[in-house]
């Protein structure tokens, strides 16, 4: 089914090309085609419903840099089939908007955007929505701490009442983390990840 | 019948009348008793009626996906209790199964037993708390008392096998913490046997309830196209008369062994999505029955897989290869091939998806949850629309969704 679904595909989108996967069916195309690719399949492959949207961030520096994936399911042959396509731009990443083809597709949008800031064109609405407005980072990129970062209040004036903001969490003591990927023993042992400082000894300051 | 009064003043009457097209913004939640947890909707009302709708989600937001990159697969496992908190024992297994994918690894018959046992208890507790908070949201306080009733023999259940009432994190990469006790199934047997005269009891007190069906019925329909188009999956997706269900459509953990229906509703309103819950309960009481009676012996996880499942503790005590075994899986985690896996599971909410994108080692690259409520909540700036208020609370209820796992 993998093949010919791909070979179909091909005739329509010749830059479609197939992606590596340990279960279903996955194909890259690129952003510029993305909508005209998901109509396709939903239309004349049977995938009609849309799971899942997300993105991946491959790290600061790697080329491309974020890649959205969407997940869509038959409900009348019950296959799937992943989609994904590179955002061009790491700086400024942007992918169309898959709302008119999914009303659903709208909160998970505005998710990938609260996370990665990845901007989708043509969005009716998109705002943050895990994250309160204003929030001024991206926290599933990979250079964002896992502990966070010291920011303002949502509430902008009980903040300068109170002097108090959204602050790191303490990580002495744990959560241990580690890291992805194969690396040797000491690096991969789970550890506080930055350890130069804790609730008793004040972050240094740069 | 109210008689025309005259105002003396012209600019007075034209005054009232604004003010009485003025709309009311109503801030609903996030800590009010229908919002179950903390959603908040932002209404827009015209008197008694909703113009306008807005969730506002984010209360409980933990960034679970976030905390999942810095973390072995083990260590992941209490998280996932943390998200549908009404089922955590589905969680495990549909992140477990989702991992093991990754891995290529099949856990023994017995574990797949024990996890679709446990799963069907996980649902019948959350459909349990599902109507009782129906229930109450619509005036109905007694059903409440008989659901949690058996929710607390389920939770006793459930403590005697994972040693925890709520969360359990009982699944692992590969397998499970711990077997079943002596003499459990067959407690969970007689719990089920109890259990359904009482789940009838429970359904009659609503499904002709005149107070509940004023309520409930015609109120908040959703479309088959709707439900679609929104991504609403579960008994939501079911009442709108859509048969879908991957425990039939993409059987897992050998659910394709036992017999079971899948009940659709007709209209797709609010008194429709309690019918299949109500139903479902029956369902899964016939796949317990059915689990318990061909209850399979053998291992309960997956042996040959040393470098994912840790040894019997006893082994890590006096052999030396079981001792370096258990060393490598606590410090470097589970080791899993590079790639990418996608799997959904047919949650009590709905469906439950873990998509892994793995870099191999012990710890995802990256690891998104696809979370039922929050797709199930993204249809309520559609459907709350046009309706009253008192109507939003029914609509909430009839969705049964919990915001640990939208929020995540």
């Amino acid at each position: 089914m993998s093949a010919s679904l791909l070979t179909a595909l091909q005739e329509k989108f010749p830059q479609a090309r197939p992606r590596p996967s340990l279960d279903h069916a996955a194909v890259n195309v690129p952003a510029d085609t993305i909508l005209a690719v998901l109509q396709e399949l939903r239309d004349a492959h049977g995938y009609d419903f849309l799971v899942d949207l997300t993105a991946i961030d491959w790290a600061e520096g790697a080329t491309p840099r974020f890649t959205v994936v969407y997940h869509l399911r038959s409900t009348t042959h019950h296959g799937y089939v992943r989609v994904a396509a590179d955002c061009p731009n790491a700086a400024e990443p942007a992918m169309p908007s898959a709302c008119g083809l999914w009303a659903g597709a709208n909160w998970h949008e505005r998710e990938t955007y609260d996370m990665f800031g990845i901007a989708f064109t043509g969005h009716p609405d998109l705002r943050r929505i895990l994250m309160w407005d204003g929030y001024p980072y991206f926290p599933l990129r990979k250079e964002f701490p896992l502990a966070g970062i010291e920011t303002p209040l949502p509430d902008a004036e009980i903040g300068a009442e109170t002097g108090a903001a959204a602050i790191p969490a303490p990580m002495a003591g744990g959560p241990f983390v580690a890291a992805p990927g194969e690396i040797n023993l000491t690096e991969a042992e789970p550890r506080a990840k930055d350890e130069s400082w804790n609730e008793a000894r004040a972050k240094p300051t740069p | 019948m109210a008689t025309e009064f005259s105002f003396p003043d012209p600019a007075a009457k034209a005054a009232i009348a604004e003010y009485e097209s003025e709309k009311l913004s109503l801030s609903m939640g996030p800590s009010h008793p229908s919002t179950h947890g903390v959603l908040r909707l932002q209404l827009e009302l015209d008197g008694e009626v909703v113009t306008k709708c807005e969730p506002i989600i984010g209360y409980l937001h933990r960034g679970d996906e976030k905390i999942a990159e810095n973390m072995t697969y083990n260590q992941f496992v209490p998280y996932t209790d943390r998200l549908d908190y009404i089922a955590p024992l589905a969680n495990n297994m549909a992140y477990a199964i989702a991992v093991e994918k990754l891995a290529k690894l099949e856990v023994p018959a017995r574990c797949q037993a024990i996890r679709v046992l446990t799963a069907e208890m996980a649902r019948l507790s959350s459909h349990l708390l599902g109507l009782g908070a129906f229930g109450i949201d619509t005036g109905a306080w007694t059903v409440f008392m008989y659901t949690f009733n058996e929710r607390e023999k389920l939770y006793r259940l459930f403590e005697e096998l994972t040693g925890a009432r709520f969360t359990t994190s009982y699944s692992r990469i590969g397998g499970l913490a711990r077997d079943v006790p002596e003499g459990w199934t067959g407690r969970v047997s007689a719990f089920c046997d109890q259990f359904l005269p009482i789940l009838e009891e429970i359904l009659a007190l609503l499904t002709r309830n005149k107070i509940f069906m004023d309520r409930t019925v015609g109120i908040g329909v959703i479309s088959k196209e709707d439900a679609i188009a929104y991504g609403l999956t579960g008994p939501n997706l079911r009442g709108s008369g859509l048969g879908l269900d991957l425990r039939k459509d993409c059987p897992y953990s050998g659910y394709q062994q036992y017999e079971f229906d899948v009940p659709v509703g007709t209209t797709g309103d609010s008194y429709d999505r309690y019918l299949v819950r109500g139903e479902e309960m029956r369902q899964s009481v016939r796949i317990i029955h059915q689990v318990i009676a061909t209850f399979p012996g053998g291992p309960w996880y997956a042996t040959e897989a040393r470098k994912i499942f840790a040894p019997p503790k006893d082994k890590i005590l006096t052999s030396m290869e079981e001792l370096i075994q258990n060393f490598m899986l606590v410090t470097e985690g589970p080791q899993m091939p590079a790639g990418e896996v996608y799997f959904e599971a047919e949650n009590p909410k709905g469906v439950l998806g873990f998509y892994v994108v793995s870099k191999g080692g012990g710890v995802p690259w990256r690891l998104k949850i696809r979370a039922p409520s929050f797709c199930n909540l993204s249809i309520l700036p559609k459907l709350c629309v046009g309706t009253m208020v008192s109507d939003v609370v029914a609509i909430l209820g009839s969705l049964d969704f919990v915001m640990g796992e939208c929020d995540r």
